[in-house]
């Protein structure tokens, strides 16, 4: 079973804020996951190589052309601020 | 990338720490970012940035807009593959990307597509160095910082450009084998010269275009255990480079002379006043929680990929270096400098190829020497952005093979050449700096130079010789430089029937 601070840590991690309601229920489910994870990694899969992705396709690569960029305006567009042609943000310093 | 497993994991206690530990020796591994000169990002069509006003290079892919879908860029791959073939990698048969989670404006997806177990390239070596891997990944956008602004409630601010964001890199990780921070610097001019012989980047270090961190961890001469490490990150200069280890190495042997311990954690040397100091550091920033990256599939190498690659590796500096002594018979020293540094070999070449034609032809180990003698003159790196073309080099080699001009009136040219260009033989004219030779023309000399020494032309007569430096010198001075020693000790013993 998960304890609160590693629930907290991960919703940290993920950038979340979660109640006390919400961490509880949190290391109920993350701990149910965590158990099915657990139960696959007691057998015994030596043989079997690591899925790393479910669709079996492969090299979908793209040619090295280039393509139409957005313009500044639609790019700048859902920023919340601007500034000098970027995105204002807060100093990741001042956070 | 943080995953791939330097050997120091940090968790140990700093090596040694007694105070009666005679010496301590650094050992270094470091972790290179080239960007890739490809003409699109890493995994969108958008044409790379070289100044362009901010934001003008984006789509919904490098703005991590959502319902966009990354597609990796076959050149990236080319060049990560000769990458890999230059420092001898075994290059996968199928490399996967992973997603390394983080948080940070410069980062619109909130993870930055890069490779974790499966690189594209493992192992291998350059130099004395031993390569750990070789993977791509890619650029983070450009973040400056704007100080407090009002549109932003009570806090500093900055301003993202995200023209940088999804630039193509390859990261080199070495094996700590580095043992000093000059030779952190020296091979690091060797990474930097092969990358440039490959044609896979700028390399240029001012313009971020090739970066360099480094993790740093002390230890007791004749021990084997690893210290703990430090990561003095993004140095931008060779110099720099090797000034801040050197501080970094200080500061850890004072650290564990003085009985305490090197603390884990990454930090920035800033070169003007020589500070180390520590970045940020939260306890989770290291927990990155890779997973592969579900966007985009496995690539597989193919044996036409791998053809390609090859058949693309051009001649790389060990060889040249090779090819200079044994083919050319330049002696180890020019060898070494003419293939390490690409840009004096390029030049040195097409000098070579100029003289080829003079007669007699412009020797190669001369035309190393004058080259030593024009970088010493010529303010910069690379000796073709002097005024002083491959051609005139050579014909001033030549006028030298031939004797028409001597070494000193040589170097008096060649400083003519770097102020204002021109043609060697043209400012052998114009100033009379040709070769003064033969008797008829030096004998005068001589004869004025004995007459002002009566002592030496004594000492001379009877037999003593050390005194001829005297009229030689002399002769140099009314010559200006423009006779041949040789010519003139020959000439005074004629002069004096000896």
């Amino acid at each position: 079973m998960l304890d609160r601070s590693e629930v907290l840590h991960v919703a940290r991690l993920a950038r979340l804020r979660l109640d006390d309601e919400e961490v509880d229920r949190m290391a109920g489910e993350l701990s149910s996951i965590l158990g099915h994870i657990a139960a696959i990694a007691a057998l015994d899969l030596d043989d079997v190589p690591p899925t790393s992705h479910v669709v079996e396709v492969e090299s979908a690569l793209r040619a090295d052309e280039p393509g139409p960029c957005l313009d500044r305006d639609v790019a700048l567009a859902q920023a919340p601020a601007v500034q000098d042609g970027g995105f204002l943000v807060p100093s990741p310093q001042a956070g | 990338m943080n995953g791939g497993g330097m050997p120091s994991d940090g968790t140990e206690r700093g090596a040694g720490g007694p105070a009666e530990v005679a010496s301590y020796e650094p050992v270094i591994g470091l972790e290179i970012h080239v960007q890739l000169r490809t003409r699109t990002k890493m995994f969108c069509s958008c044409p790379l940035s070289f100044g362009e006003p901010p934001n003008t290079h984006t789509c919904p892919v490098c703005l991590g807009l959502p319902g966009s879908l990354p597609v990796a860029n076959a050149e990236a791959i080319h060049y990560g593959l000769m990458i890999g073939l230059a420092v001898g990698s075994e290059l996968a048969p199928r490399s996967i990307f992973h997603r390394k989670n983080y948080f940070y404006p410069d980062l619109p997806k909130g993870y930055q597509i890069s490779q974790y177990d499966e690189p594209l390239c493992s192992g291998g070596r350059l130099g004395e160095v031993r390569i750990h891997r070789v993977h791509l990944e890619e650029d983070a956008a450009k973040l400056t910082h704007v100080g407090s602004s009002g549109r932003i409630h009570g806090s500093d601010a900055s301003v993202v450009d995200f023209n940088r964001g999804g630039t193509p890199l390859a990261e080199i990780v070495t094996e700590p084998d580095v043992r000093s921070a000059e030779q952190a610097s020296e091979w690091l001019r060797l990474l930097r010269t092969t990358l440039r012989q490959l044609g896979v980047s700028d390399v240029n270090m001012e313009e971020g275009s090739l970066r360099c961190d480094a993790n740093i961890s002390i230890r007791p001469v004749g021990t084997t255990q690893l210290g703990t490490k430090t990561e003095l990150k993004n140095m931008n200069s060779f110099r720099f480079i090797e000034r801040g280890i050197r501080a970094e190495v200080a500061r850890q042997e004072a650290l564990l002379r003085a009985g305490e311990t090197v603390t884990q954690e990454t930090l920035h040397f800033d070169p003007r006043t020589e500070a180390i100091t520590s970045l940020r550091s939260k306890e989770e920033a290291h927990d990155y929680r890779y997973f592969p990256e579900p966007d985009l599939p496995p690539v597989r190498i193919t044996n036409e990929m791998l053809h390609r690659a090859r058949t693309a590796m051009p001649e790389l500096p060990a060889a040249r270096e090779t090819r200079f002594a044994s083919v050319l018979g330049l002696n180890v020293e020019s060898a070494r400098l003419l293939s390490w540094r690409a840009e004096l070999g390029d030049y040195f070449e097409a000098a070579l190829d100029a003289g080829a034609s003079m007669h007699p032809p412009a020797g190669a180990q001369p035309l190393a020497n004058w080259i030593s003698e024009l970088t010493a003159r010529h303010d910069g790196d690379d000796p073709a952005d002097s005024k002083v073309t491959p051609q005139a080099l050579a014909t001033l080699v030549g006028l030298v093979g031939s004797k028409k001009l001597t070494q000193g009136g040589a170097k008096q040219v060649l400083d003519r050449l770097v102020a204002e260009g021109g043609d060697p033989a043209a400012i052998v004219d114009a100033e009379s700096l040709g070769a003064v030779g033969g008797a008829d023309e030096l004998a005068p000399v001589v004869r004025a130079a004995l007459e002002a020494n009566p002592d030496v032309a004594a000492k001379l007569r009877d037999g003593d010789m050390k005194p001829i430096g005297v009229i030689v010198g002399y002769v140099m001075k009314e010559t200006r430089g423009r006779a041949d020693g040789g010519e003139v000790t020959a000439i005074v013993r004629a002069e004096l029937g000896l």
